[in-house]
């Protein structure tokens, strides 16, 4: 188990909650209940993917992130941007614009995010190479298909890549560059991630597979593109930008398999289809693919919580850059990377990826049993509407539910309207008993 | 009281559209049970491979899970046809898939070979023109 108390970036705001069922239904982990007429998370089975904020009609669940004034805590500020911010911007020929407007809005000094994508890339792609490894392996990319994978596929952990996210060596490089260049301590540089989502920003407070985090904080996407708007122009010659085009096709769905496997991967989108494929490798039956590349967002990080603009409009402009990319300097995938890079960071994960076991009835098999049993029988006796108006998504967790404690039959709309009904007879009938 | 799960689940033949449903809810059922990662897999690889069995080559039956706090058992019970030869069945590579089957990725003549080798005791009866019985455990200690 992760540490006892779970920090989540996805968090509901009680004021706006309506108590619809819309969350209860969407989300992949069964992790939302309405009690007492508002939504509750259980922050046990919570993977901060953020369908729920997708699919408020009232905007009740909220994505915490930092805002853009905590980089003043610091003496120095970093920006990250990750590869998908450049997708929020139409017509742009190149990512300079967007780096240079980081600077002007308060950043001193920019890291590409793509550039940790593309040292990244070559670091999985060695990966790929050595034997006996299980296939196919998974991305460790998008944290919260790695969270989907710990609480409904434990046993794929051992198929997870256990390579770093592009973020933290981005952040790795970025500060000790910078450090290095104007003679200072790491501890005077804030290093900040752009985040298109919610799972970036749970992943730097309670890091997967890593002790601590070497970034920051996180800034939503949403916040920084009101304020990078006015000043993206075209002529922005006074930064470099170093990622190669691989490295920013990691901002759309389908990137990073290009990036690292090109021949036999299979990349999915959206956290539900990602759910069904990694049922079948559960089963084995993709055991000839050789990488697995999951977005937990429809098309890639474009299409994140926290972006602004159409993913498929976001992904086209992306295509766009890594298109004129291309044209400028001819590529190879992973390969511009120089090999000194791959040794002079750490790029592997330094702790265990652990299962979470919010799903077990109990931590006693025999105890679990015969908690299953109850739910077997409980079930037969619900409607199997799956409305939802108990409060929970199903009526097979409606039964859990009641099993574990959670609430009672009576929650159950259906199963309280027969019981009425019976009463409203023994009513009648009392009211015509005759005096004997 | 010895807790115990015994869940049946009917399978029919060339039913593709719901193929895969049993070996789904017995891993869901595993996983909420907090069996280990490593049985657990071994589990639904086993499972999908019997179920499929039974939708591509039977007449229809039952796959049965059995639980008990230091065993897993999987039981799958089928109409016929029944398999004439056991011994070449076992084989690796061998099927008789039909097209369809085929068509949809299936019959690579893995089916029961991998059955075997993932389960703790393996064992298969059949009788031709009556049915075929496999029947699995897996240790939970």
């Amino acid at each position: 188990m992760d540490a006892p108390k779970r920090y989540h970036s996805v968090q509901l705001d009680k004021s706006r909650c309506k108590g619809c069922t819309n969350c209860l239904m969407h989300c992949p982990t069964e992790a939302i209940r309405v009690r007492d007429g508002r939504a509750h998370i259980i922050a046990e089975r919570c993977i901060d993917c953020g369908e729920c904020i997708r699919i408020c009609d009232y905007h009740a669940k909220v994505a915490v992130t930092d805002k853009f004034d905590t980089i003043k805590a610091f003496r120095y500020a970093i920006a990250l941007p990750a590869p998908s911010l450049y997708g929020q911007f139409r017509n742009l020929q190149s990512v300079q614009p967007v780096l240079s407007a980081l600077k002007k809005i308060g950043f001193d000094d920019v890291f590409e995010v793509a550039r940790g994508a593309d040292i990244v890339s070559r670091a999985i792609a060695q990966k790929l190479r050595e034997p006996n490894l299980p296939r196919p392996l998974i991305s460790s990319a998008c944290p919260a298909v790695v969270r989907l994978i710990q609480v409904r596929f434990p046993d794929l952990i051992p198929h997870i890549v256990d390579v770093r996210q592009p973020m933290e060596v981005a952040a790795m490089i970025a500060r000790t560059e910078f450090c290095k260049k104007h003679n200072c301590e790491p501890a005077d540089v804030g290093v900040f991630f752009i985040t298109p989502c919610p799972a970036k920003m749970t992943a730097i407070r309670s890091p997967i597979g890593q002790q601590k985090s070497c970034v920051d904080g996180a800034i939503s996407m949403m916040e920084i593109y009101g304020l990078l708007r006015p000043y993206i122009s075209q002529n922005a010659e006074d930064v470099e930008a170093e990622a190669t085009s691989y490295g920013i096709g990691w901002a759309a769905s389908s990137g990073e398999a290009k990036a690292v496997c090109p021949d036999n991967s299979l990349v999915v989108d959206g956290i539900e289809n990602c759910s069904r494929v990694l049922e079948e490798i559960e089963n084995n039956k993709l055991s000839d693919l050789v990488f697995f590349e999951g977005n937990a967002c429809t098309g890639g990080c474009v299409g994140g919580p926290l972006t602004f603009e159409n993913n498929y409009v976001a992904k086209n402009a992306i295509r766009k850059l890594v298109d004129n990319a291309r044209q400028q300097r001819p590529e190879r995938p992973a390969q511009s990377v120089p090999a000194s890079m791959m040794t002079k960071y750490p790029l592997y994960m330094d702790a265990p990826i652990l299962p979470n076991s919010a799903i077990q009835l109990d931590s006693d098999i025999t105890v679990a049993l015969d908690k299953m049993e109850r739910i077997n029988q409980i079930l037969q006796d619900l409607p199997g509407y799956d409305c939802g108006s108990c409060g929970s998504p199903t009526c097979r967790t409606f039964a859990e539910d009641i099993v574990c404690g959670y609430c009672n039959e009576m929650f159950c709309i259906h199963k309280l309207k027969d019981r009425l009904k019976v009463m409203a007879q023994q009513m009648v009938e009392l009211a015509q008993m005759k005096r004997e | 009281m010895t807790a115990l799960i015994h869940q049946e689940y009917p399978i029919a033949a060339e039913d593709y559209t719901r193929a895969g449903e049993a070996s789904a809810d017995i891993k869901r059922r595993l996983k909420q049970l907090g069996v280990s990662s490593m049985v657990l897999r071994r589990v639904a690889v086993a499972s999908y491979e019997v179920e499929l069995n039974l939708v591509i080559h039977s007449r229809g039956g039952v796959l049965t899970l059995e639980v008990e706090p230091d065993r897993v058992r999987l039981v799958s019970r089928d109409v016929g046809p029944g398999i004439p030869d056991v011994e070449l069945a076992m084989r690796e590579g061998y099927s008789t898939a039909n097209e369809e089957a085929r068509s949809l990725g299936f019959g690579a003549g893995m089916g029961l070979p991998n059955m075997k080798r993932n389960a703790d005791q393996f064992a298969i009866e059949s009788a031709v023109g009556v049915g075929t019985t496999i029947e699995m455990s897996f240790c939970l200690q």
